[in-house]
């Protein structure tokens, strides 16, 4: 027998290598100057502006006189619409998932899936121009009180934007339940109906949770649609009848204007980007603590 | 045979996958108290018929029926038959053991649970697992997951989880061929003791276990059915050359 050859360099693997570090990296440096710029501008705001009179404060009037820096109602209107939106869209989302995993025939399915994906992939602007020649005006002939601008609107439109696809994820996450469970199940004497809402629901949960989170996080970033559909007035209140204006939905506005960079008001852009940033973050955290919380792990 | 009157009995019944034909004209009668298990090599239509004793067939796309299934002189797919209820009477354990993804004591509560069987609850899973001869082993840990548990102590969970609905008929697909010996062993002897208690129908490849814990015996090829008797004949004077081949692993 010959013996074994000497050990060779494989140029390629390395140069391979080296390639795969360099993209992982660049995507980790890219990260890491955003949060940096994010920082860094935010800290020069509070230079200017308390953290406390920021974080606490009921007015927020950067570009009228007199100025105030109080983030509260943005928060308000950003809540508004989550909260609208989520109401929306997860009961309704869970249940066509539901309906589609458990009970639709596979020709069903075969036509609503598609459609549903279709619809997630409509441009947001032709959601928002939805809501304000079709869902407001229906709004106001239910309760002659909404203003032309409102959040509940905008809240329903969201709602329906992220309804397929909370519906599409939450359907994969149930029919990933082994058909073994269900069968399992039917053997007790269940009915299809304890099945559902007994076995499989309990077992897709933490699927459901992260659709959950994916919706309520593009809720929060959603702006063109609720601009339409909201207008452009910071205002704290809980009712979804009055015009608002979210976080996301300010920092458009003040980026299309003329304001000069370094100035306060462009600083703002970065003060609420942190809080935006923060929110979504603690959001993720939240989120993948209750899906190990609730997780029923099936092999 | 025997005199009794069956609590199933299959007649001359058909059992197609579309068009593919998997369980052709058999007639069985299952024998209340009594194990009785089929035997055939793979692929012969021993889990399609087990299946169609429950109605767990309903759950398979495309599958249809001729012929028809007594239970006490009922027919099991007559339309007014509940088969919710039918599953409530007759029990299935699973080739491949399938505990819920919750804890030891949720598992078994579960079926009574949902039926609303009444009685005291703990009781109830405490029996199950007791004749299910796992309750020494998870008594001190019932709030454990069920899926960390050995494959032969799920397989075991499953069984109890069947008995605590107090079926009268239990229908079992093969539920040794995932485990060890020692597991095996141990399910073997208990399906010999819930003899007293229940009617068994016990799917197996193994011609020792059908030999060693079962009544009657029935033997399957090609989705008919060869041969039936009680186990000492069709083991030891099979009437059919094929079964008498089959059980001495003298194949082909
Ligand atoms: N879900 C199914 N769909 C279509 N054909 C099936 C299905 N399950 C089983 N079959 C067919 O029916 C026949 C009998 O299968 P099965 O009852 O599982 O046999 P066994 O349990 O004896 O191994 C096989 O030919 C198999 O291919
Ligand atoms: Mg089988």
């Amino acid at each position: 027998m010959a013996e074994l050859s000497a050990k060779k360099t494989r140029w390629n693997e390395w140069v391979l290598e080296k390639l795969f570090f360099f993209c992982a990296f660049v995507s980790v440096i890219t990260t890491a100057a955003v949060i940096f710029i994010l920082l860094e501008e935010t800290l020069t705001f509070f230079e200017t502006v308390p953290v406390l009179e920021f974080l606490t404060g009921t007015r927020w009037t950067p570009l009228l006189e007199p100025k105030h820096y109080g983030i509260l109602p943005l928060v308000a209107g950003t809540m508004l619409i989550v909260m609208g939106a989520a109401i929306v869209a997860l009961p309704i989302g869970v249940a066509s998932a539901i309906f589609l995993s458990e009970y639709a025939s596979h020709r069903a399915r075969s036509i609503i899936k598609p459609i549903l994906e279709i619809l997630a992939g409509i441009p947001t602007v032709v959601y928002g121009y939805f809501a304000l020649t079709f869902i407001t005006p229906g709004l106001r002939v239910i309760l002659p009180d909404t203003q032309i601008f409102n959040a509940a609107s905008a809240a329903i439109v969201v709602g329906i934007m992220v309804l397929p696809m909370v519906a599409s994820l939450c359907d994969d996450a149930l029919r990933a339940v082994p058909a073994s469970l269900r069968h399992g199940g039917y053997s007790l004497g269940a009915t299809s109906f304890e099945v559902t809402t007994r076995i499989v629901v309990p077992a897709g949960l933490s699927g459901i949770f992260a659709a959950f989170v994916l919706a309520v996080s593009r809720a929060i970033g959603e702006t063109m649609a609720v601009t339409l559909a909201a207008g452009a007035t910071p205002n704290l209140t809980a009712n979804p009848l009055e015009s608002i204006q979210t976080m996301t939905a300010y920092i458009v506005q003040v980026s299309l204007g003329d304001t000069p960079s370094g100035s306060l008001t462009y600083q703002t852009l970065f003060a609420v980007a942190s809080v935006l940033f923060v929110s979504t973050l603690m959001l993720n955290i939240l989120g993948t603590w209750v899906m190990r919380r609730f997780r029923e792990v099936y092999e | 045979m025997s005199d009794q009157t069956p609590i199933l009995n299959a007649k001359d019944l058909s059992i197609f996958y579309g068009d593919n034909e998997a369980v052709k004209s058999i007639s069985l009668p299952i024998f209340e108290k009594k194990i009785t298990a089929i035997i055939g090599p793979s692929g012969c239509g021993k889990s399609t018929f087990l299946r169609s004793l429950n109605r767990m067939n309903d759950f398979i796309d495309g599958v249809s029926h001729h012929g028809e299934i007594l239970y006490r002189d009922q027919d099991l797919y007559a339309d007014s038959v509940d088969p919710v209820e039918a599953r409530l009477r007759i029990g299935m354990v699973f080739q491949k053991a399938n505990p819920f993804p919750k804890s030891i004591y949720r598992n078994i509560a579960w079926g009574p649970n949902i039926n609303q069987l009444g009685g005291n609850l703990d009781l109830r899973v405490e029996n199950a697992l007791k004749q299910a001869a796992l309750w020494d082993e998870v008594a001190d840990r019932l709030d454990d997951s069920a899926l960390n548990l050995s494959g032969g102590q799920q397989q075991r969970l499953c069984i109890a989880r069947a008995l605590a609905m107090e079926p009268e008929v239990i229908l079992m697909d093969e539920p040794c061929s995932a485990l060890d010996p020692i597991s095996t062993l141990a399910i073997e002897d208990l399906i010999e003791e819930l003899k007293a208690k229940y009617t068994i129908v016990i799917v197996t490849h193994n011609m020792q276990q059908a030999a060693r814990v079962s009544d009657y015996t029935a033997f399957m090829e090609n989705g008919v059915l060869v041969e039936f008797g009680e186990t000492d004949q069709v083991f030891t004077r099979p009437k059919e050359k094929r079964t008498e081949e089959y059980v001495t692993g003298r194949f082909g």
